[in-house]
């Protein structure tokens, strides 16, 4: 088995909210324990408010983390990041119209990764390795689309860039925070290919965030399901697909749109219910209130982890391991 | 089912620096009262503007340049603002893309919808008050949001908010323009299935427009495929999906990868479409037709029926010539 890049330890971020008179603190992120191995994709897949998104800036030093640690390449990162580890683990962001300065060629924030990252290459081995990056990520010519402006590129273009932008700061890990999901349908899939191809063919490894988990399954070797703040289900993608475990796993799993499945009709209520904001949580399974399952037991105390299978792990008192 | 709405060659062009750019390039449906329609294609297809039109909400640069959009046998685009302003809300409803921006974010909900009765009804607040709790109550928000200010409500309640407001008068048509591209996806299931439900409940006819056609694969009557400014496929959805016959279409279906099967390799449709201000002559498709012909370069195909559906491609209809 590779080595492990990315080691997370119960790792919680909370945020207080609320005003003077109702002051409480919102927990985004729970006692969240995963690893990352090399050359891997692993998905953290779950809705709006899980928490997906906060463990990916908690782990690129955009917020720090309230408690827990986070090792990476094999050093337990401290509150301030240095420059060598910011580039070692850069991020690819969600909207690709504000994530670029529109005032400066594409070139340029090529340039700039490099230039800070890898300081010891001269000028024009960095042009070159500008292009390299830029053609591996399909966009080609590269010479021609780094001379041009942000404007000039679509949306599936300036996402390319994002990840040619994170090739450029040399990673290990690249934290790829939905990046298809604000692309039409007919372009998310050449992205996907890129993120496949990134990983086959030099190596990387991601840790790709999304609610879709048909294109998590698409591109991932590894599957984490989060809901609000907390892992339910984690195991190899096909283990997690083919016998998803968790009630809430297989909510996400029938809610994915897929036309190929039979003309299903409403099964009973048309709300569907939606992830709740943990403020001052008390003991007991998050889900609970969604489940269909749940029980006495589900209400009152936190569930523990269930080992499925030495790979596939589900936190939910239904399962039997 | 009688016809609620006809669209004729309608034709929508933008000015730009470098000239016109047709945008809807000589479409034509008929949607019955009662009939869910969607229409599907990737960014920059002219969905979005065809629906702007249909609702007589082009602004310039765009303007429609031809054609007809006959609502109730009644040509919208004649019609003068005061005309069109009594019969919006009351008739045609639209629900835009982003709720967050086309709701008020100073106003509380309950003032937005009371706005709306104010200007097409003599209600008095009563009856108003009575009738906005009913609308949220019919999208499954409790009637203390009435209170509530946009911000304090999630994506999927704001984008259901909007589907009240478009309930409120009880139109024939509902126009959607993407409602659910900002939401994931179950709060998509929940919206779709909700639409369909009250479709059915209270009969009105749903013009939605949508990049990812497996959001309305399992709700939509008739499904439109569009490409660069024209349909270039239409037909039953279930007989879109099971055997799309346009090249464009079956790129599409086999865009999204899914949780069924066997994992494979996908390849989405390679290459950009055409510039609309400079279309190269025979099919808009041609240059990135993994099944193109020499006929398809020299002229455009035309929209014919073939069985069940109508599909522009001389592969499916060798005498479709323009």
């Amino acid at each position: 088995m590779s080595k492990t890049i990315l080691k997370v330890t119960n790792l919680t971020r909370t945020f207080r909210v609320g005003g003077f008179r109702s002051r409480g603190t919102l927990h985004a992120i729970d006692n969240v324990s995963f690893e990352v191995r090399a050359g891997q994709i692993v998905a953290l897949v779950g809705e709006s408010g899980s928490g997906k998104s906060t463990i990916a800036r908690v782990l690129a030093g955009l917020y720090p983390p309230t408690s827990g640690t986070i090792e990476f390449e094999g050093a337990t990162l401290g509150k301030r990041m240095s420059r060598q580890v910011r580039g070692r683990m850069p991020m690819v962001f969600q909207d690709p119209f504000g994530s670029i300065n529109p005032v400066l060629r594409v070139g340029h924030a090529l340039q700039r990764s490099l230039k800070l990252h890898r300081s010891e290459l001269s000028k024009t081995e960095r042009e070159q390795l500008a292009v390299e990056f830029a053609n591996s990520v399909g966009l080609v010519p590269g010479e021609e689309v780094l001379a041009r402006f942000p404007h000039e590129l679509s949306g599936g273009q300036r996402q390319r860039l994002g990840f040619a932008q994170a090739l450029a700061s040399n990673p290990a890990l690249i934290l790829a925070d939905e990046p298809v999901s604000m692309l039409d349908v007919s372009i998310r899939i050449g992205l996907l290919n890129v993120m496949r191809k990134l990983r086959d063919e030099d190596g990387a490894s991601l840790l790709y965030i999304t609610h879709d988990l048909a294109s998590a399954r698409y591109v991932a070797d590894r599957m984490i399901v989060l809901y609000a703040g907390r892992i339910v289900e984690e195991g190899t993608t096909e283990e997690v697909i083919a016998a998803p475990q968790h009630p809430y796993t297989k909510l996400l799993m029938s809610t994915a749109p897929d036309p190929r499945l039979p003309l299903g009709g409403s099964d009973g209520s048309d709300d569907l219910g939606e992830p709740p904001k943990v403020i001052d949580p008390t003991a007991g399974c998050r889900f609970a209130p969604r489940c269909e399952l749940a029980t006495d037991e589900c209400r009152t105390k936190d569930p523990v982890k269930v080992q499925v299978s030495v790979t596939h792990h589900a936190a939910c008192f239904a399962v039997k391991g | 089912m009688s016809t609620i709405l006809q669209v004729r060659n309608l034709e929508v062009q933008y000015q730009t620096p470098a000239g016109p750019a047709q945008a809807v390039n000589g479409v034509s449906f008929d949607l019955a009262s009662g009939e869910f329609l969607a229409v599907v294609g990737e960014s920059g297809c002219g969905k979005s503007t065809m629906l702007f039109a249909i609702a007589q909400l082009l602004t310039y640069p765009a303007s429609q340049t031809g054609g007809q959009v006959l609502f109730d046998g009644v040509d919208l685009s004649s019609l003068d603002d005061e005309a069109l302003r009594l019969r919006r809300w009351r008739d045609i409803s639209v629900v835009m893309q982003s709720a967050m921006n086309a709701l008020n974010p100073t106003l509380t909900i309950g003032a937005q919808l009371a706005d709306t009765c104010r200007a097409h009804t003599d209600w008095d607040d009563k009856q108003i008050a009575e009738r906005s709790a009913e609308v949220l109550a019919m999208v499954s928000i409790d009637k203390v949001h009435l209170s509530s200010y946009p911000f304090q409500l999630s994506g999927g309640m704001r984008q259901r908010a909007m589907i009240a407001m478009a309930l409120l008068l009880e139109p024939k048509l509902i126009i959607m323009d993407e409602p659910t591209s900002a939401l994931d996806v179950v709060a998509q299931k929940s919206l779709m299935r909700q639409v369909e439900t009250l479709r059915q409940k209270l009969g009105f006819a749903v013009l939605f427009v949508t990049h990812d056609m497996s959001v309305v694969s399992h709700f939509s009557d008739r499904l439109a495929v569009m490409y660069a400014g024209e349909i270039v496929e239409i037909g039953a959805t279930r007989e879109v999906f099971d055997r799309p016959q346009h090249p464009y279409s079956v790129g599409l279906m086999e865009a999204f990868p899914s949780l069924l099967g066997a994992a494979k390799e996908l390849t989405g449709i390679p290459g950009n479409p055409p510039s609309l201000v400079n279309p190269p002559t025979g099919c808009l498709f041609a240059d990135r037709c993994p099944k193109v012909m020499d006929e398809c370069r020299k002229s455009a195909p035309e929209l014919l029926a073939n069985g069940p559906h109508s599909v522009r491609c001389y592969l499916v209809n060798p005498k479709a010539r323009g």
